[in-house]
Parts: C-alpha cells; sequence; structure tokens
C-alpha cells in the first residue's frame, strides 16, 4: 500500500469509528446487546408521526397584546392632559396602534407635544388633516414588533409552565409560522390533546388566597397539625419555600383559603422595581382593575399582617405578608433579588396568557399507528436497499462490492449525523434517506459506466479508473450541489414535515460526496494495487 | 454484464413523438383535472377531521352511521382503509368531517362528536376501563394498586417495565388491538395473577383510535401555500446554479423539465383519485431532485461533448450524449424504480401516496431530461438562427469564458 493510501485508510476508518460512536456508544459506552440497542434508540430521535403522540399548533392574537397597549396609552393621554390642564377635543383610538386626538388647544400644542414625548415616548405625533388643531398618534413599529415578540415569548412561557403540570417526558413548546405568531406543543408518546388543551386553556389561573397557616415541610404533617381534617373552605397546596417558580425544586406545603380573592383577570400589571425604604431589595408592584380592589381594599384592611399567598398554576409561589390597606395598587415585598422580583412579575403578569389563542391544528397519531409505519419503512427500505445491492453486486461483480460498501457506509454517516445534529428522523426525512439512497446508486453508476468506457477505447486500468472518477466527478459535483441548493430552500422557507426531508438530504447528499468520490475511490486504488498489470478488472 | 453496447439511436430525431406524448400526458392530466373539479387535497391543505378507528370485528357502518346522525355530523363519511398488503388492517375505517365551523367555534367539535358516538355505540362493562384505550402510565398505576405480584411495598420500577411490555405488546405486536385480555399471557414477566388481575379492572375494547388529526381552515390555505412557495424557491435556486454552472437556457430547460414532471405526476393524482397530502408534496421534491439530476447527467456530457467534438452539428452531439449515457439512465431508473416499486407495495398505508408519487415521478423524470430538456436546449439554439451546427456558445466555438473558467476550476479541484 502507497502512504497516500494508507493515510485515506486511515481517515475513513476514523469517520467509520466516529460514527458507529455517535450511533452505539452514546450516552454512555456500551457493556451489553441491550444497551447498544438503548443507544441506538437513544440517538435516533423519532418525529412524532413515528413514535405517537400529540402536536398541537396554536395562534397567539399578538394584535390583541398592541390593542391593550393603546387602551393603556389612551388612559395615560386623558390623565396627563387633565392634570396638564391641556384642552382637547376628542381622544378616540381608530385602529390597533393609532389614537387621533382632535382640536387641541392652539396655544397649548407645544405642550401637548411634550406629553406626548414623555408620556408615551413609544409614539410618534403627526398633524391630522381636518381634525382643527388634530394630531395622529402612532405606535412605532419597534414598538409593535417589541410588543408581539414579548407577547410571544410570555405566551411560550406560560405553556410550558402549564404542560409541564402534565409531567410527560420531553414535551417542546416553540414558536413556529412564517409571521412568528404561531406556537406548536409537541407531547410525544402518550400525551392526550384535550387534557393538554385543558391545561392550556386554564387561563387566569394566577389567585391571591389567604393563607391560613404554614408552610409545612410535607403534605402529610399540614394534615397531622390539623388533626387530619382541614378546616372547612381551605385545602394544601404545595409551593416553593423561596422565590423561585421552577416545578420540582423543594417543596413546601400552605393551608389557604378555598376561595380566591383576586384572580389573573383582575390584575392589569404587574413591574419589577428597587425598594426605595429597603436599598438592595426588590419588589413587586401591582395594580388591580377597579372591580377587584373594590373588593380587595376591605379585605387587606381586614387581615393586616396575615400572609396572602400568590398562587400560580396551583402552586404557591410565595406567600407575602399584608402590611396595610391596599386598593388598586399594591406592592410584593419580600426579600427579593432584581433577579427574583422580574421573574415574579413576570409569573404576575403571564399568569393570565398575555393574549387569547386559537388552535389551528391537532394531530394525534395513536403508538399502533407509529409502529406499523416504522415496520413497513423500515421493512420495504431493506428490501429495496437489498435488491439494488444484490443487481451492483451481478451487473459490476467485484467492482460492485465496492458500491454496496459505499452504500451501506453512506447510510451509516447518514443515521450518525442524525443522531450527532439531534435531528428528528420523520417520515418525510425516511423519503429524504431513500433518495440519498437513490443518488448513491447513481454516483457509483455514473464512475462505473464511466471507467467502463475508458476500458473499451483501450486504455489500462489504473488509467481507466483515474480517468473515470476524473470524468464523473464534474456530473457528480453538479448533481449534488443542485439538489443541496434546492434542499437549503425547503429548509429555510418550508413547514415541519418539508424541513424533515430537507435537513436529511442535505446531510445524506454531502455523505455521498465522501463516500462514492473518496471511499470508493480509496477502495479502487487498494484492489488495483493488489492486482497484475495486465488482470482484467471485474466491472 | 452489460445492456447496451454504444447504442446508437437518433434520439432527437424523434422530437415530435416526445412532444405529442408529454402533450397527451398532460391533456390526460388536466381532463382528470376538469372532471374532479381540482386537486383532491388532503386534510392536510383543506382543513376538517379525520379519525382513522380500528375495529375488532367486521366495522358496523350504519350503526356509527346513525350515531353520528344523532350528534348532528350526518354528513360525516366513513370509508374504509382496507390495506392487502397489512391484515390486520381489514377493519380499518376512516370518519372524515369537512370543516364547516366558522373559526369561533371549536376546532375539536367534531372529534369529541365522533368519540362520544363511538363510546356510546362500543360501550364495554360498567365499573371497568377499555385495555385497548390504556396507557402505560394508567396501567402501572392500576397493577402497581393491585399488586398481582405481591411484591409489597418495594414495587421500584417492575410494574412500570410490565405496563410498558404490555402496551408494546398491544401497539407493536397485535397492531392495537388486543382481542381477549387472556392474550396477554404471552407478555415476558405476566403471569395468569397479572392476568387475572387485568381482567378484573379492564375489558378488551373493540375498537382504538389510531390516528386523529384536525386542521383549520385558515392553516390548510397556509400550508398550500408555504409548500408552493418553497418548491418555487428550491426550483429558483436550481435554475440559478444550473444557469451558472451551464448557461440560462440549459438552467431554464432543466427546470421547465422538471415542472413538467411535476404537472404530469398530479395529473395521475388526480386520475387516481390520490389525495395530495404533505407527505405527497416532500414525495414531489424527491422527484423534482431526481428529475434534475438525470437532466444535469445529460447536460454535462453535453457540456463534455461539445469541447471534444467540435465539428458535429448540435443535435447530434445532443443524441451521442444520450446514447453513452444510456446504460446509466437506464440502471439508475431502474434501481430506484425498483426501489420505490417495492415501497409502493409493501410501505404501508401511510407511505402509499409518497410511493405512488415515485413510481410514475421516476419514470417520467427519466423522460423528460432526454424528451423534454434536451429538445429545448435545442430548439432555442435554433430559434437564435445557429445554423444548429454550433450548439451552446457561439460560431467562434467556445462557451462564455465566466462559465469556461469554472469548469476549469472544478476539472483542477477533481483530479488531486
Amino acid at each position: 500500500m502507497s502512504q497516500n493510501l494508507k493515510w485515506k485508510a486511515l481517515f475513513i476508518v476514523f469517520i467509520v469509528v466516529a460514527c458507529f460512536w455517535g450511533l452505539f456508544a452514546r450516552p454512555s459506552f456500551p457493556t451489553s446487546w441491550a444497551q447498544v440497542k438503548r443507544n441506538f434508540q437513544h440517538g435516533i430521535k423519532l418525529g412524532l408521526d413515528l413514535q405517537g403522540g400529540t402536536q398541537l399548533v396554536l395562534q397567539v392574537q399578538v394584535n390583541q397584546a398592541v390593542r391593550f397597549v393603546s387602551n393603556r396609552a389612551v388612559d395615560t393621554l386623558t390623565n396627563e392632559l387633565q392634570r396638564k390642564n391641556i384642552k382637547v377635543g376628542d381622544i378616540r383610538q381608530v385602529s390597533d396602534t393609532e389614537i387621533l386626538v382632535s382640536n387641541v388647544a392652539p396655544d397649548q400644542s407645544s405642550a401637548f407635544a411634550s406629553v406626548v414625548r414623555d408620556y408615551l415616548p413609544d409614539w410618534a405625533a403627526a398633524m391630522a388633516a381636518g381634525q382643527g388643531n388634530g394630531y395622529m398618534l402612532t405606535l412605532k413599529a419597534a414598538a409593535v414588533s417589541q410588543i408581539k415578540s414579548q407577547t410571544m415569548t410570555e405566551s411560550v412561557e406560560t405553556i410550558r409552565r402549564r404542560i409541564d403540570q402534565l409531567g410527560l417526558t420531553e414535551p417542546k413548546i416553540a414558536k413556529t409560522g412564517s409571521q412568528d405568531d404561531q406556537i406548536l406543543v409537541e407531547l410525544p408518546g402518550e400525551g392526550n390533546p384535550a387534557q393538554a388543551k385543558a391545561v392550556i386553556k386554564a387561563g387566569g389561573q394566577l389567585e391571591l388566597r389567604l393563607v391560613l397557616a404554614g408552610p409545612y415541610t410535607s403534605e402529610a404533617e399540614a394534615l397531622a397539625q390539623h388533626g387530619g381534617l382541614l378546616p372547612p373552605g381551605s385545602e394544601i397546596l404545595p409551593g416553593s419555600p423561596g422565590g423561585s417558580n421552577q416545578p420540582g425544586t423543594a417543596t413546601a406545603y400552605w393551608l389557604v383559603s378555598q376561595n380566591p380573592i383576586v384572580t389573573g383577570a383582575d390584575l392589569r400589571s404587574a413591574t419589577a422595581g428597587p425598594n426605595p425604604e429597603m436599598p438592595g431589595q426588590w419588589q413587586v408592584n401591582f395594580d388591580l382593575s377597579r372591580g377587584a380592589a373594590q373588593r380587595f381594599g376591605p379585605f387587606t384592611q381586614r387581615n393586616i399582617g396575615k400572609q396572602l399567598a400568590i398562587v400560580l398554576d396551583h402552586r404557591v409561589q410565595s406567600a407575602p405578608v399584608i402590611q396595610g390597606h391596599i386598593s388598586d395598587s399594591g406592592v410584593i415585598t419580600g426579600n427579593f433579588t432584581a433577579e427574583q422580583a422580574k421573574d415574579l412579575a413576570m409569573v404576575l403578569r403571564a399568569g393570565a396568557l398575555p393574549a387569547s389563542i386559537k388552535y389551528l391544528e391537532e394531530s394525534t397519531v395513536g403508538p399502533s399507528l407509529g409502529a406499523d409505519s416504522i415496520r413497513e419503512g423500515v421493512r420495504a427500505s431493506i428490501i429495496s436497499l437489498i435488491a439494488v445491492m444484490i443487481f451492483l453486486l451481478i451487473y459490476y461483480r467485484v467492482s460492485g462490492i465496492n458500491a454496496v460498501l459505499a452504500l451501506i457506509l453512506n447510510l451509516v454517516i447518514l443515521m450518525a449525523a442524525l443522531a450527532y445534529f439531534k435531528a428528528v428522523l420523520t417520515l418525510p426525512g425516511i423519503a429524504g434517506v431513500i433518495l440519498t439512497i437513490g443518488m448513491g446508486v447513481d454516483s457509483n453508476v455514473l464512475v462505473f459506466e464511466r471507467i467502463r468506457e475508458e476500458l473499451r477505447a483501450g486504455k489500462a486500468n489504473a488509467s481507466a479508473v483515474d480517468l473515470g472518477f476524473e470524468r464523473a466527478f464534474l456530473t457528480i459535483i453538479d448533481t449534488h450541489v443542485t439538489t443541496v441548493v434546492s434542499a437549503i430552500f425547503l429548509f429555510m422557507f418550508g413547514t415541519g414535515p418539508v424541513r424533515g426531508f430537507a435537513i436529511t438530504l442535505i446531510i445524506g447528499l454531502i455523505a455521498n460526496i465522501f463516500t462514492s468520490i473518496y471511499v470508493s475511490r480509496a477502495i479502487f486504488d487498494w484492489h488495483l494495487g493488489r492486482m497484475t498489470r495486465q488482470a482484467e478488472l471485474s466491472i | 454484464m452489460e445492456f447496451f453496447k454504444n447504442p446508437n439511436i437518433n434520439w432527437m430525431g424523434k422530437i415530435k413523438y416526445f412532444v405529442t406524448l408529454s402533450v397527451v400526458l398532460l391533456l390526460i392530466g388536466l381532463g382528470a383535472y376538469l372532471h374532479d373539479g381540482g386537486l383532491l387535497y388532503g386534510i392536510d391543505f383543506r382543513g376538517g377531521t379525520l379519525i382513522y378507528v380500528r375495529f375488532a370485528n367486521t366495522p358496523p357502518i350504519a350503526k356509527i352511521r346513525s350515531a353520528l346522525a344523532q350528534e348532528g355530523l350526518g354528513d360525516s363519511t366513513i370509508q374504509s382503509v382496507y390495506d392487502p398488503s397489512n391484515p390486520a388492517s381489514k377493519n380499518d375505517v376512516m370518519i372524515g368531517l369537512k370543516e364547516t365551523g366558522s373559526v369561533t367555534t371549536r376546532l375539536d367539535a367534531g372529534r369529541a362528536a365522533i368519540m362520544d358516538a363511538l363510546s356510546k355505540t362500543f360501550s364495554g362493562p360498567a365499573g371497568k376501563r377499555d385495555f385497548n384505550a390504556a396507557t402505560p402510565s394508567e396501567l402501572a398505576a392500576y397493577l402497581t394498586r393491585q399488586d398481582p405480584l405481591h411484591l409489597g411495598p418495594v414495587v421500584g420500577d417492575k410494574y412500570k417495565q410490565l405496563a410498558a411490555a404490555l402496551t408494546h405488546y398491544r401497539d407493536s405486536d397485535s397492531g392495537g388491538l388486543v382481542h381477549t385480555l387472556a392474550d396477554l399471557k404471552t407478555v415476558p414477566g405476566v403471569t395468569p395473577a397479572v392476568v387475572a388481575s387485568l381482567q378484573q379492572g379492564f375489558y378488551p375494547g373493540s375498537y382504538v383510535i389510531r390516528d386523529v388529526r384536525i386542521v383549520g381552515p385558515q392553516v390548510g390555505k397556509q400550508l398550500r401555500r408555504q409548500a408552493i412557495l418553497a418548491t418555487l424557491y428550491a426550483l429558483a435556486g436550481m435554475l440559478i446554479y444550473v444557469a451558472f454552472r451551464f448557461e440560462w437556457v440549459y438552467g431554464a430547460a432543466a427546470v421547465i423539465a422538471v415542472f413538467h414532471d411535476v404537472l404530469i405526476t398530479l395529473g395521475f393524482f388526480c386520475l387516481f383519485h390520490f389525495e395530495i397530502s404533505l407527505t405527497v408534496i416532500a414525495a414531489l421534491l424527491t422527484l423534482v431532485g431526481y428529475s434534475m439530476n438525470d437532466t444535469i447527467v445529460i447536460f454535462d456530457r453535453v457540456r463534455e461533448n461539445l469541447r471534444l467534438m467540435r465539428r458535429e452539428p448540435f443535435p447530434e452531439i445532443v443524441n451521442r450524449s444520450i446514447n453513452q449515457t444510456l446504460s446509466r439512465t437506464i440502471l439508475t431508473s431502474g434501481l430506484t424504480f425498483l426501489a420505490v416499486l417495492v415501497l409502493f407495495l409493501l410501505g404501508g398505508r401511510v407511505l402509499h401516496p409518497f410511493a405512488f408519487a415515485m413510481v410514475v415521478g421516476v419514470v417520467v423524470g427519466t423522460y423528460s431530461s432526454f424528451g423534454i430538456a434536451a429538445p429545448i436546449v435545442i430548439a432555442w439554439n435554433k430559434y437564435r438562427g445557429l445554423p444548429s451546427s454550433r450548439g451552446a456558445g457561439s460560431g467562434s466555438g467556445g462557451r462564455p469564458p465566466k462559465a469556461r473558467a469554472a469548469d476549469r476550476r472544478l476539472a483542477t479541484a477533481g483530479r488531486r
């Protein structure tokens, strides 16, 4: 073997080992066959269509959130103009992002402008025709997209928190859609769509309740403290002792009133801010709607010194002490860091979804159908692969072995790459694998036919192989690059299944260039090196 | 072994037959299209509700229909989906609902109604649960409570594993439906006590929901738009690459040929009443890639021969190129055809439309490379007034310098 060939062989062996490692030796090196199998199943993640599970696509009505911001801007504007005694005709919201103010007193134009500048920095004012000295305020585009993206982030977070309650393995919640206003919820395995929808819908799950006793370290302890019988109108809720809102952290139990005093629907806003009295500490400021304030005022008056449980999705998030009478706005103080206060504010805001949602799509694949698809798809693929290989062996004889090896290696690399990239194998993905096999066969056939032509033209073995590869090289590159280019476009612009197809195709084609040119060539060179010059090349 | 030794067929002399064949195929497709009043969209693109149910016995269609009518779903379609390659699917039924509700009605109202109708029609003994609808965690919880193996308080994962084995047997080995619970004794780890315990709490339901798909009306439109856009972008990408590597007319010819293949395949879908689903889109994309591959192989050879055979008329060069690549074309297409045929016959219900598109596509895609793409380039050269002696490029015997430079770059890269 020449030196060059040795390096090539070493490189190929390295790739093969890396592939087998990726497929069978992760996450831990196997010591038994069962573990090899487990590692393989761990590496090749199956899509919901093969594995069974539920997928929901829902759309967040982001414009609602924008409209809500505009509503508040109208309120702010009305209040501030009144306070500064600036006379205007009419303040009217004409669309989600536009507010029309008519007949601003001419001598107060600049005062009006400064109110807009100071209190509504996200709004741009322009003279409006036909409204006296009227102005059209428009919400800036940057602000609109900021509101929308924040709405989406909060919705995803809220939905994730609610789905987490179901305790399913590996649920996936992600933004999707060309307008970026949709959320994809994937629940593998036994997820039940009706149940999932019920938890997602459970809007306004934020509740403020009175703490009757607690915290206890366990439910049993809480029960034992009350003689095994809960006082009427109370219940035990789990929660975290700190300010953290992650489920699964150390748990504490509170005895709280069954009826909430205030729910998420009553909340107008919640923001984090530094505590003015205790430097270094943070607090959460919240505003209540008018109706809720009328209830909350007398309630807090009666319960000063007691604890108020902030309950989110049936977990106690924190239990601050009521310091005084609270009517329409209040603060939650505690030993919060800035981070914790912001988290809590977000939890309060996100308690209710920031905008309503609409279901667009739902699909549930039963586990038996997924099993059928895998079995039938794999059986058909294997049968056709074997048929193709047998044919190649008959048609190209010894060189056929070369083609078969290249094909097998191509598949191994493809699978290993899927495992390394944590890509998901779906049914359309299998279609991509089949096209890859087709093109793999084609590359080999192109090269072999070219070698045959050169042999017919009377070339010696070595130079026929040389010319065969060289001439077929351009063709193979052209066909592969064309397909990869189109697959990249499909990946960029396509939706779920189309993308699954594109990703396997891209990986498969790159692997194919390697196997059908580099590996196949190395095998030929090795074979030629062992042949006498006069021997006939079996092709 | 070899199929062809130096074939010498005058392909480009048969252009008028090719054109006739393509026109006839396109017209057949168009006729089927007009006859059906458009493409038969699958649920992905149409919107609606589709529930795939497997029954243990012959499904009582009339009974289901009347139960559905009671729920106000008289217009639902009930269809047998027996797939001869899978005997377990003998009693499989697809219940479909058109998306009639406006945006405000609940998306899953139809599903809930169908489920209600089914569970009313096939209710089991009171107090027992349907084993065929039970999830692994339900089974595990039940077994842990009953403890038929008398493991005592140190149960561990034993029942969880047992529940997983039971559902695996049900879903993978018996197609989702267990006919009698006594069958479960073949599952490793299951003792008669376990079976007896299961029989106390469960009954083998006579149907199982295998697949539910609900698509809102506006989603169908959006998915359709996105699929078309993605395909058009992909085609544009190919056009640009081929135009850059060859000449723009080659790119255009290849894309037109691929377009032709897609249209004819869609025509066949109309003709045989196959639905267009997202999987079919993947198949169409596969065939686009495949057909493009075929066309480029021939164009590559044409480009090479243009340099070698400077005096030959262009159609002759094309002929020679097709003949030289013929055995490769037959071989690759034959093998791919073989592969997708197996898929079509054995691949199961879900892959069926995909495989159908590929079976048609492989044949049409191979044909279009020499029957459509090559003649377009010839026709273009003729139209440009070249005395059909020199092909791509001009009489001075060259292709644009840029393309030649690109060739050289790749050729040197290939030599190594």
